[in-house]
């Protein structure tokens, strides 16, 4: 008999259809409501650093230029006080086979897809992911669904994320668009039990395990290049997967740099509004994404996300549209490389976290991305401009997301903005306390310690402050 | 007309706005959830006919014809004026500190 695919009965299936969809039962990792094993889940697809490395060399991937931008640490030295301004290098991950980091996470979970035997993949994103899982399925020849939130109610797409379709489609994929809202889910859903192919999930173990490289690459090209360690390594962060995996990487290097997580300020933009949708001039690498993702993890596509930033991240950091824009401008003008605009968060704020950091400190900014039409300086402004947002010169502090993009009228404009981390963390144990619906035993709290990257007297003080312990 | 084989894009409404029951800001709760997806036409049609098409996986999917050999037009926008003038910042204080050029 046929499966009714209405929303309420697919939805009622989605943990069957997800169990089946990644060939993973997340079941054993939990070790009560409010906890689970994180390494556990991590080392149970056995993808260790020399195996991810393996596939990925296998599949052109990785192994992406560490560039100095010398011209742009100057021009931060012009503004910094004497004696400071780290030296900025840049990890040109554009250099991967479909323009981005993203294909470390694709080349992964494409290869477990096919081991596993599954005949295509599907993943549910507007971002870059689309593309490097439609190039890594055409590469290890599997089919290749992309399912993307698109256009708001009158057919009007973003056009950066109207360019990843049309990459997706060059790349062999079909896509899937939609217009705004979560229920993304249910056609995700009911397309992957159609199809039985694999969810080729951004927030899967291997997913994740496929960045650990690019944290890893950072410092040991530091050391061949500099004969030393980066101190400091910014991060883009939006579902939390880049944040995650570089740091591990560092770590795993044994290299203890600071990791600074960054974000585009779109403070007061709703993420599910149709009328806000075309009112973004970045479409990723969004606190949008980046605050939800950090502070609830587990409301992915998938049990339990592999991506959870606050476990390694020292500081957060956001920075505006006005100042990526520019700053994509600045790589082009001041350094010859020209790439999109959501991949230069990191580099908006290392320019200004440089800094605060001595001459000889080396600061490594994680990635660039690919740009083309859409997906480029140029149009995303003049999109901006067609949505009634105010475009000019000026400082970007007074920029407003969703009504003025302020391109910074000189670079001593740009300035990150820190983020309370201690505020986050807090609330991702208030999170996980009230959805377990449970009081937390000793383990819980020693799980919400590493969780949050504090210690157990922190959580027990976040507890009773709100009267969950 | 649009013929059997021909590549075309269909949509169709996923969820009725009164069906859409997720948590949502009531802008959103006011409209459809629309989808689009593109394949190969199953037989032939007219523009706005109920049709099913193949998409490239090998799926077939049912939809109203909206377009026959669908393109894509987003393009690098018109001209932005303040992008110019950031670039004369720039190339003015790439000369005050003696930039690599």
């Amino acid at each position: 008999m046929a499966l009714a695919k209405d929303y309420a009965s697919v939805m009622g299936r989605s943990n069957d259809i997800q169990k089946d969809a990644l060939g993973l039962d997340y079941a054993e990792f939990e070790t009560s409501p409010i906890a689970f094993d994180y390494d556990k889940l991590m080392t149970s697809t056995g993808y260790t650093l020399e195996e991810v490395n393996r596939v990925q060399s296998q599949f052109g991937v990785g192994n992406t230029p560490l560039l100095e931008a010398r011209n742009i640490t100057k021009l931060a030295r012009k503004y910094a006080k004497p004696g400071y301004g780290a030296r900025i290098f840049i990890k040109d991950e554009a250099a991967n086979p479909s323009g981005s980091f993203k294909d470390r996470r694709a080349a992964c979970a494409v290869y477990h897809a096919k081991k596993l035997g599954y005949k295509g993949v599907m993943a549910a994103t507007s971002g870059n992911y689309g593309a490097a899982v439609a190039s890594q399925a055409a590469i290890q020849g599997l089919k290749c669904i992309i399912v993307q939130e698109c256009y708001d109610s009158h057919g009007v797409g973003q056009p950066e994320i109207v360019e990843k379709a049309r990459k997706c489609e060059a790349l062999g994929a079909e896509v899937v668009q939609l217009t705004v809202g979560p229920e993304l889910f249910y056609s995700f859903l009911s397309i992957l039990e159609d199809t039985g192919y694999f969810n080729a999930s951004l927030y899967s173990p291997f997913g994740i395990a496929g960045v650990d490289t690019l944290g890893y690459e950072i410092v040991m090209q530091c050391r061949e290049k500099l004969g030393k360690d980066p101190d400091m390594v910014v991060c883009t962060t939006a579902g939390g997967g880049m944040t995650t995996g570089t740091a591990r990487g560092v770590r795993m290097a044994g290299c203890d740099a600071e990791i600074v997580g960054a974000s585009i300020d779109l403070s007061g933009l709703s993420m599910a509004s149709d009328i806000d949708f075309n009112k973004k001039s970045c479409t990723t690498g969004h606190t949008g994404f980046g605050v939800p993702y950090a502070t609830d993890p587990d409301h992915s596509d998938v049990p339990r996300s592999a991506a959870r930033p606050l476990r390694y991240m020292d500081r957060y950091v956001t920075i505006t549209q006005g100042e990526i824009m520019e700053m994509t401008e600045m790589l082009a003008q001041l350094e010859g490389i020209e790439r999109g605009p959501a991949g230069q968060t990191s580099l908006a704020a290392a320019f200004s976290l440089a800094q605060d950091l001595p001459e000889d400190a080396i600061l490594v900014v994680s990635e660039t991305e690919y740009t083309g039409a859409g997906k480029h300086v140029q149009p995303q402004l003049w999109f901006a401009k067609e949505n009634g947002i105010e475009v000019k010169l000026g400082d970007p502090k007074d920029e407003v997301p969703g009504k003025s993009v302020v391109l910074p009228s000189s670079p001593a404009l740009f300035q990150y903005k820190e983020a309370d981390i201690d505020h986050f963390r807090q609330s991702l144990i208030k999170k996980a306390v009230k959805k377990a619906g449970v009081k937390p035993s000793d383990s819980d709290l020693e799980f919400l310690a590493v969780e949050t990257k504090t210690d157990v007297e922190f959580v027990k003080k976040t507890l009773e402050e709100n009267g969950l312990l | 007309m649009a013929k059997k084989g021909d590549w075309v894009r269909i949509h169709s409404i996923v969820l009725k706005a009164e069906e859409r029951t997720a948590k949502l800001p009531e802008d959103t709760k006011k409209c459809d959830l629309e989808q689009w997806t593109k394949g190969f036409l199953l037989a032939d049609a007219e523009i706005g006919d109920e049709v099913e098409v193949e998409t490239v996986v090998g799926r077939i999917e049912k939809g109203t014809l909206i377009d026959d050999f669908p393109y894509y037009d987003h393009s690098y926008g018109k001209f932005v004026p303040e992008l110019i003038e950031v670039d004369k910042v720039l190339r003015k204080e790439m000369a005050e500190i003696g930039g690599e050029r």
